[in-house]
């Protein structure tokens, strides 16, 4: 579910820091909307979720709350932010020499973009990582809009809060250590790819 | 015979900097040296020349240009794939511009480090790269600059005898550079800035052995001007 958000939040997110970058930044207030998203609080992310598409939200009819759905947005909304500074900020360190080779060898600036992208490639790795570490470890916003719905919308960080409140404390460490076990084999691959 | 780039009045501005040039003419196979003191718009004038600035007033016109920066980036990928990335910027098919790469990488004398990153490479490796790469475009004008200032005596030969050989192709080279004695020993014709202004132009020889204006005789003394 994590990944699948991180690959959705990636999608608008990768070219927006891209083209911040080749824009010079997005100015202080961009890139301070940016950074404060960065920080949104799940639980106020899940809300907001939550009040949109509940039954009474203009977006109640599409019948997505309590649904995994539901969760992989939540959790695609948190890393959206997180993958776009992680671009833009390594971008930025290379948007101008990017540009300078590709307009000095007769290239255009719509082929700076393309460039730019293989170029962060490491970065992307990174970005994708700190998405995906984000999505992984969020309990609030995925209680909000999941409803811990066993064997539907229970998520191992939900699951292990469960065990906890239940006393099942070996069981919460053996959940803990599997969630553990996949944001490490992730980020692992993460790294490899960055090596790449 | 027609100049192969024509700059026709000039007048770039940057913060309290502004460089103005009235008329210059680069013609095809010559080396014109640009001298001038650090600030005088040295590289300004390249980039300008180089169509990566917009004059504030007046105009470039001339052939294809390539512009090689004094620190020429290299991508984070092979040297084969940085020597082709001219190539594959203006479309052509990655097997044929890899082909061509080859080649010159065999007479930039890196024909053995193909595979190898790039970022491996030493400083005067990554010029003679970055060098192949930007003639690999097949420029008519070639704008460099200062690309020996960091190079030990055996690399800047190489790279000399690379811009010789580019001139003696048809194409115009336009090199700015600090060192006299390299400027002395390429260029047909020198073109001397300080602050923004053409002191003095002419051919070479005259250059160095007549130079009219004191700016230019203090610069060749290597007094300092004010």
């Amino acid at each position: 579910m994590a990944g699948v958000a991180t690959l959705l939040a990636a999608l608008p997110a990768v070219p927006l820091g891209l083209w911040l970058a080749l824009r010079g930044g997005g100015g202080a207030w961009g890139r301070m909307l940016l950074y404060a998203g960065m920080a949104l609080p799940p639980v106020v992310v899940g809300l907001f979720l939550y009040l949109l598409l509940s039954r009474s939200g203009p977006l109640g009819f599409l019948g997505l709350l309590y649904t995994p759905y539901a969760m992989v947005l939540a959790e695609a909304i948190l890393a959206f932010p997180l993958i776009a500074a992680f671009v833009l900020s390594g971008a930025r360190a290379r948007v101008e020499e990017v540009r300078l080779l590709v307009r000095s060898l007769g290239g255009t600036e719509a082929q700076v973009f393309p460039t730019l992208f293989w170029e962060s490639r490491r970065t992307l790795a990174a970005a994708l990582a700190a998405g995906f570490g984000g999505a992984i470890s969020e309990v609030g916003a995925a209680t909000l809009v999941g409803g811990d719905i066993r064997h539907h919308t229970r998520v191992l960080t939900t699951a292990i809060v469960v065990e906890t409140r239940k006393g099942e404390l070996e069981a919460a460490l053996a959940l803990g250590m599997v969630l553990m076990g996949i944001a490490l084999l992730v980020t692992g691959l993460l790294v490899i790819l960055e090596r790449e | 015979m027609r100049p192969v780039l024509w700059a026709k009045g000039l007048f770039h501005r940057h913060g309290t900097f502004c460089l103005e040039v009235e008329d210059l003419k680069v013609y095809p196979g010559e080396i014109l040296a640009v001298l001038g003191p650090s600030g005088s718009g040295k590289t300004t004038l390249l980039r300008l020349l180089a169509g990566l600035f917009q004059p504030e007033r007046g105009r470039v016109e001339g052939g294809r240009a390539a512009y090689l920066p004094q620190a020429p980036p290299l991508l984070r990928r092979s040297v084969l794939e940085n020597a082709a990335f001219g190539l594959r910027l203006q479309g052509v098919a990655k097997r044929e511009a890899w082909e061509r790469a080859r080649r010159l990488l065999a007479r930039v004398g890196l024909a053995e480090k193909a595979r190898q990153p790039a970022h491996l490479l030493s400083g005067g490796e990554a010029v003679r790269l970055a060098l192949a790469r930007t003639l690999l475009v097949e420029p008519e004008i070639l704008l460099l600059d200062e690309p020996t200032a960091s190079l030990d005596p055996a690399n800047v030969a190489q790279v000399e005898a690379l811009l010789a050989e580019a001139a003696l192709e048809g194409r115009a080279v336009i090199l700015a550079t600090h060192d006299l004695f390299q400027a002395k020993r390429l260029a047909k014709r020198v073109v001397f800035l300080y602050l923004g202004q053409v002191v003095e132009e002419g051919e070479a020889k005259a250059f160095f052995q007549n130079p009219k204006d004191p700016r230019t005789q203090a610069f060749l003394q290597g007094r300092l001007l004010p």
